[in-house]
């Protein structure tokens, strides 16, 4: 599968009365066509941040220090705003969190969806309102001929993440870029919803960058998983490795913090919060709360090491020099489950 | 899970109806009957607009309840007519709200939010007390004692809600009301508060009635568990067997429909739609299958489910 995005040691930094903010300290990762891949990562922890510079829409006092981020070969990074302004909703496009808020509440739905296409696909009036009644109707929209005509406050939060949805899609985007699109929503219409862009993205071949927090979500949707800590991508790989065969202790903490129906006893708890990105400590930042932390993770920050061609995890605890530990056991049972599946998999000629 | 099983609240047919009487009237909740156990957390369950938030609030007496009987250790909830009744009540009985943005006021510092209660009730004798019981519950709910002097404006979601919680242990409450407590908060920070309100509610001998729509988060905390749909409690019955044993559609559609953090088990869940039953006229209410689990159906109902319980426990 071929690159639709590739973004290569991005730094970016805010400016406030406190100083830099460091937000996002060096990240790297690309996104293949078609592909679902999912940021999970604390509040801080720099995916809005990431996917917020992918269509340049940082705030005023944002800076990228370095980096690049390519689009189809071009730097976005480099792009004028005038530039970015024929990518943005048109081949990139953007879910946001809250329904009730990202549609204007004085226009009717039509009008709505029918902007994107005017802007960007020059089409008439009639021919924009034809294709906005498609799109709804793409987006399981009931009765979308009346619904059109309506204003956001008839609608429910689901029905208009729908509509969201089918704004985004208006233009047949090359990414989609859903920044925590269910947050907002009831786990039936999370579920719909869900259904939704994974059947639309079969059907327009999107590639997909799913920010979330909740680590269901994820395993219901991502193809590879990017988790990020502190500005910075700590464990990258398939849903299957991250969720089976996870190497750093973040995404231990993360993954045994979530009960499953069968937990019991007391719920394990990542100690401590995330560190102040406005002096960012010198080693691994997760150090500071990381129970399996050696002297080597306070003086030094672990590059990126590789578990296998697909699935990357910055610890020290993958030094060849490290000690062998035990994670917590939860996490070994993960893994336990992870090498069955790994075993059947080869001998079924390595489906994956 | 409480020893003995005393009532701390009792909620008999309680009525919600907003705009009532006229065309446009709503009944947020619609004859509910429940009691919760001291020092036990019931969860209450439901989607939006299904009246769980509505139950908490009249609970509280946020709202006047249209019609029913709140009894809260013999105080009659429902009837309490003057300020300095509603203040003593309210001193056993708080409440953690829902949105974190709106429920701080924006201009007052988060030293003083979280002092209110105890200034209302004077539970600090001198400045000193007072902000060392603020910094105290500042590190109770994981921020740091420097954050009293700030505003809310400066916090995330997550740390606003811990503000809100923090301000609700304040004044040492009996009871509280935990209307979605966790959802604004990150995994990591959702389980050390979970643990903490746990914690706490063993060491301060606390009842909660914990109002969420996670429903794994809503198990792993719950004694007992409500499910609550359109103004109504279609289930109650023990945390585990509303889980493993349910009875209702509605309940098993929602369990249906919940992402578990297993890629393999997201790949075969089949989720059920529910569909509710047009009326026959035959009275529906809730109705006890076996004991201590409860379903809103109609008599003609309650042989089946029995059937439906048993089946579960020859499967097993």
């Amino acid at each position: 599968m071929s690159n639709i995005l590739e973004v290569k040691d991005l730094k970016i930094t805010f400016d406030t009365y406190a100083g830099k903010v460091q937000a996002i300290r060096g990240v790297s990762f690309d996104l293949k066509k078609g592909e679902t891949l999912a940021i999970v990562g604390e509040s801080g922890s720099g995916k809005s941040v990431t996917t917020r510079s992918i269509m340049q829409l940082l705030s005023q006092n944002a800076n990228i220090e370095e980096g690049q981020i390519l689009f189809d070969g071009q730097d976005l990074v480099k792009t004028s705003e005038k530039e970015m302004q024929n990518i943005r909703g048109k081949k990139i496009a953007m879910i946001f969190q809250d329904p009730m808020t990202s549609l204007n509440p004085t226009m009717t739905i039509e009008k709505q969806i029918a902007e994107p296409l005017r802007l960007h696909q020059n089409m008439n009036k009639q021919q924009a309102a034809e294709r906005a009644l498609e799109l709804l109707k793409l987006v399981g929209l009931p009765d979308a001929e009346k619904r059109m005509k309506q204003y956001p406050h008839q609608f429910s939060g689901g029905q208009r993440q729908r509509v969201v949805i089918a704004i985004a899609l208006a233009c047949d985007p090359d990414i989609l870029i859903a920044d925590e699109p269910t947050t907002a929503l009831d786990v039936t219409i999370q579920a719909q919803i869900l259904e939704l862009m994974k059947e639309l993205q079969h059907k327009v071949n999107t590639s997909i960058i799913f920010i979330t927090h909740d680590l269901g979500v994820v395993a219901n949707v991502a193809d590879r998983v990017a988790v990020m800590y502190a500005g910075k991508f700590v464990e990258v790989g398939t849903v299957d490795e991250v969720f089976y065969n996870p190497q750093h202790p973040y995404t231990w903490g993360l993954l045994a913090s979530m009960p499953t129906l069968e937990t019991n006893g007391s719920l394990y708890a990542i100690p401590g919060t995330p560190p102040d990105l406005l002096d960012p400590p010198k080693g691994d930042a997760f150090a500071p709360r990381n129970e399996y932390r050696m002297k080597i993770d306070t003086e030094h920050q672990p590059p990126m090491f590789k578990v296998s061609d697909t699935h990357y995890a910055a610890t020290w605890l993958l030094h060849k020099d490290a000690p062998a530990i035990n994670p917590p056991a939860e996490i070994m049972a993960r893994q336990k489950v992870y090498k069955e599946k790994y075993a059947a998999l080869h001998t079924e000629g390595g489906a994956k | 899970m409480a020893d003995t099983k005393e009532k701390i609240l009792e909620v008999r047919n309680l009525k919600q109806y907003f705009n009532a009487g006229t065309k446009n009237e709503v009944r947020a909740v619609d004859n509910i009957t429940f009691d919760v156990y001291k020092g036990e957390t019931f969860g209450l369950v439901g989607e939006s607009g299904s009246g769980k938030s509505t139950t908490g609030r009249s609970i509280i007496r946020l709202y006047d309840p249209t019609e029913g009987e709140i009894d809260f250790q013999g105080t009659q909830v429902h009837n309490i007519s003057n300020k300095k009744d509603l203040l003593t009540f309210r001193r056993d009985m708080q409440m953690i709200f829902q949105d974190p943005y709106a429920s701080l006021n924006p201009k007052m510092k988060v030293r003083d939010i979280i002092a209110e209660g105890i200034d209302i009730h004077g539970l600090a004798s001198s400045k000193k007390e007072r902000n060392d019981r603020v910094i105290e519950l500042l590190e109770l709910v994981g921020l740091n004692p420097d954050h009293a002097s700030r505003y809310p404006h400066e916090f995330s979601g997550g740390q606003r809600q811990r503000i809100g919680i923090a301000r609700a242990l304040a004044v040492k409450p009996k009871f509280i009301v935990a209307d979605e407590p966790i959802s604004a908060l990150d995994v990591s920070i959702q389980a050390q508060v979970v643990n903490l309100m746990m914690e706490l509610q063993a060491s301060q001998d606390l009842t909660f009635l914990f109002i969420a729509h996670d429903l794994s988060m809503v198990k792993y905390i719950s004694d007992r568990i409500g499910v609550m749909n359109t103004g109504k409690l279609l289930e109650l019955a023990p945390a585990d067997e509303v889980y493993n044993r349910p009875l209702h559609p509605y309940t098993e559609s929602l369990l249906s429909a919940v992402p578990l953090p297993d890629p393999e088990h997201e790949r075969s869940r089949k989720r059920t739609v529910y569909v509710p039953r047009e009326s026959n006229g035959e009275e529906e209410k809730l109705r006890e299958i076996v004991p201590g689990h409860f379903v809103y159906c109609r008599e003609s109902d309650v042989a089946d489910l029995k059937k439906k319980k048993a089946a579960y426990y020859a499967n097993a």
